[in-house]
């Protein structure tokens, strides 16, 4: 196989999967958005998709399954629900499936913490928007003191919280909280989300809280270390999510017994987003797209056996301010 | 009742316990409203989430005494509270909702859960320790959130309850949309809840007003519950039963978030004024209130200027000590901190953005400190 790029399909054309097409057509050189399903024929992404001149069809999984050329890879961006009964298709075709929904079908990853995963994969899961702007920095606390508690808040503005999102609020805190433990590396997680429907919309806010160690609340050189680890980490996610940022210092509370005799640091975030669908208010879709285009271009890259082929942000540079202009928040 | 000293029973004989529940106004007879007690949720807040077995199987057992047909327990933010955020529990929620259903012999035991915080398994598990009431809360304008916890509740056999929290900050219109999706997702009384003691007066009816013309057809109910923030719990509780409420909260000395919420023993006492029946015996629960639970409270819920704050700036009330926290640590005012709150329009469940603004408000101030010291 001589090919050079690998055809993609994104199923769900909400706010995800639109700023997911936006992603892959300005910044992936070796995935080619085809296709973009949905179930309603009027939806904002499909007709954005059918301008960017991608095949687009209301009919579903059916629709795309029923295509002579199937895709290569698929970003499923609906809800857990469906992509539990979808994924067993996309596995039987041979499709890869890259999972933006909280289904947890295939392994979790997040791209600054386990990129070193198994690339034959065929079903891959990117967490939730709250897990990919959270999980790093409990990463980078338990990678210096052993977290036994970590406790993650989400606030994302009430016009980026699609349909898809608002069914399944328990799969969002169940995944959250298991992908804090599994590969943040706590103990035990627990995840919180917030919807906020002031006008203008609030930036994308996360709080992350980890019991740490009595000797880690006060000032010194394990404490030194623990802040040194989370500015790498921040610096790591940077890379593909420019907004992405300590809101202010993180805040380190002594040990107390409420807290069980442990000590606690606190990370505030923000995540401001790249307008590549909806206004920088919404970076919880640009923490989630953008990590599942790059996790994208990796598996695809080991298949086609070429180098990755990811634009950084900063390459980017301008391109990215001349975005599309967002017309009317897609709710 | 009124307790005249002609209706004080003359004790001449043993009597069962039969007829001692006959007797009790709790034992039926036709009520205009139900008063829901949410001493041991809302309460929860003011007591910093310290609530003891003992405490909550004195208060269950007054207030069941005194007739009151639902009570509420849980963490102040709903079942799974318990965090870092919003202060860990002294003893787990389900021992005490356990305990509660023990020490209940007529009054249901109710719970609340926010959606984003708890998941059906939490509810499931309430239910599973006895719990039959489900009160399911969103913020009021994003009711969605809660249809799939609606329908388990309903098909795990609960009576349910929606709560469409700080709504103040939504037109009675939209109040009586998100009303109707909780309806329609299988709640069978929708609150109208002044999380912030904001709503004074016609704010407050002109809501309910809406919500009952939406719901009534379905044969749904519609309640209130109210904050003391600017004083006005009561009043708007009553204001609320004239525009069709028929589910009222309240908590006993009006242990609540903020400035606490409308006292359940005061409740009591203006609607038998009135003349109408609530089925709870104002003897009894004036009883609760003084003796049972006054004793236990570390400081009385009170209009201070942090909770006058709360209600002028429509804050959502748990944010108080979490407030007061942040203003020890940092050395800001906590009005000043409750103040941005609202202005930057948190919603319940963000207490976390109090560090946030504590820290802005510190920064602010020590910038003011230098440029007054001449600094440029």
């Amino acid at each position: 196989m001589t090919r050079t790029k690998a055809s993609a399909a994104i199923v769900g054309p909400g706010n995800i999967g639109t700023d997911l097409m936006f992603k892959l057509i300005r910044r992936s050189e070796i995935i080619e958005p085809r296709y973009m399903v949905g179930v309603d024929a009027t939806s904002d992404g499909l007709t954005r998709a059918r301008r960017l001149g991608l095949e687009t069809s209301a009919g579903g999984v059916d629709w795309l399954l029923s295509q002579d050329e199937l895709p290569d890879i698929v970003f499923e961006a609906t809800s857990a629900k469906a992509h539990v009964a979808n994924a067993a298709r996309y596995a039987e075709a041979g499709i890869l499936a890259v999972d933006l929904t909280p289904a947890a079908v295939g392994p979790y990853l997040c791209p600054p913490v386990n990129l070193s995963f198994n690339l034959d994969a065929m079903n891959v899961n990117m967490i939730t928007c709250g897990g990919q702007a959270t999980v790093p920095m409990v990463n980078a606390v338990a990678s210096v003191v052993p977290v036994p508690y970590a406790e993650i808040v989400a606030s994302v503005s009430s016009r980026s919280a699609g349909p898809g999102t608002r069914a399944n609020i328990d799969e969002f805190t169940e995944t959250t909280a298991a992908a804090v433990e599994e590969i943040g590396g706590a103990e035990r997680g627990k995840a919180i989300i917030i919807l906020n429907p002031v006008e203008p919309p609030l930036m994308m806010r996360n709080s992350v809280f980890c019991a740490i160690p009595e000797e880690a609340g006060e000032p010194g050189a394990l404490q030194d270390r623990i802040l040194e680890s989370i500015h790498a980490m921040v610096r790591n996610v940077q890379e593909y999510v420019a907004g992405y940022r300590l809101r202010s210092d993180p805040q380190f509370d002594p040990a107390r017994t409420a807290w069980s005799g442990q000590a606690r640091v606190f990370v505030p975030i923000e995540v401001r987003g790249g307008g590549d669908y909806l206004p920088d208010y919404a970076g919880n879709l640009d923490i989630i797209t953008a990590a599942a285009a790059r996790v994208g271009d990796l598996l695809v890259a080991h298949r086609l056996g070429t180098a990755t082929s990811w634009k950084s942000t900063a390459e980017l540079g301008e391109q990215a301010s001349d975005a599309v202009a967002p017309e009317k928040a897609g709710v | 009742m009124t307790i005249r000293p002609q209706d004080v029973p003359v004790v001449d004989r043993e009597v069962t316990e039969t007829e001692v529940l006959e007797h009790a106004s709790s034992a039926g007879g036709p009520t205009d409203l139900r008063i829901t007690d949410s001493t041991l949720r809302d309460g929860s807040h003011a007591m910093s989430h310290q609530f003891t077995e003992a405490q909550v199987r004195g208060v269950v057992s007054a207030l069941d005494r005194a007739g009151v047909q639902v009570i509420e327990v849980s963490h102040g933010d709903g079942l799974g509270g318990s965090s870092f955020n919003y202060g860990f529990s002294l003893v787990d929620e389900f021992d005490l909702i356990a305990a509660a259903v023990d020490e209940a012999t007529q009054a249901k035991i109710a719970i609340l859960m926010l959606p984003g915080l708890a998941t059906v398994k939490h509810l499931k598990r309430a239910h599973a320790v006895g719990a039959s009431v489900a009160r399911i809360a969103t913020h009021c304008t994003e009711a969605d959130v809660s249809i799939q916890h609606f329908g388990e509740a309903r098909s795990l056999g609960m009576e349910t309850v929606g709560f469409l929290m700080l709504a103040h900050r939504a037109a009675p219109e939209v109040l009586a949309e998100n009303a109707r999706i909780m309806v329609d997702a299988g709640a069978q009384c929708v609150y109208v809840v002044d999380s912030a003691g904001a709503l004074v007066l016609s704010d407050a009816q002109e809501r309910i007003h809406a919500v009952v013309e939406e719901i009534d057809r379905d044969g749904a109910q519609v309640g209130f519950h109210g904050h003391q923030n600017l004083s006005m719990g009561v009043a708007n509780s009553v204001l609320a039963y004239q525009a069709g409420a028929k589910q009222i909260d309240g908590a006993l000395c009006a242990l609540g978030a903020g400035a606490g919420n409308s006292p359940t023993e005061v409740l009591a006492a203006t609607f038998e004024r009135m003349g109408i029946r609530t089925g709870v015996d104002l003897g009894e629960v004036l009883s609760a209130a003084e003796e049972v639970v006054r004793p236990f409270i570390p400081r009385l819920p009170w209009m201070d200027r942090s909770s006058i704050t709360q209600g002028y700036a429509g804050v959502y009330s748990s944010f108080l000590l979490h407030a007061e926290r942040a203003a020890e640590r940092y050395a800001v005012p906590a009005h000043a901190i409750l103040q941005r709150v609202g202005e930057h329009g948190y919603v319940g469940g963000q207490e976390d953005m109090i560090i946030d603004i504590a820290l802005q408000l510190a920064e602010e101030q020590s910038l003011g400190d230098l440029a007054a010291a001449g600094v440029r």
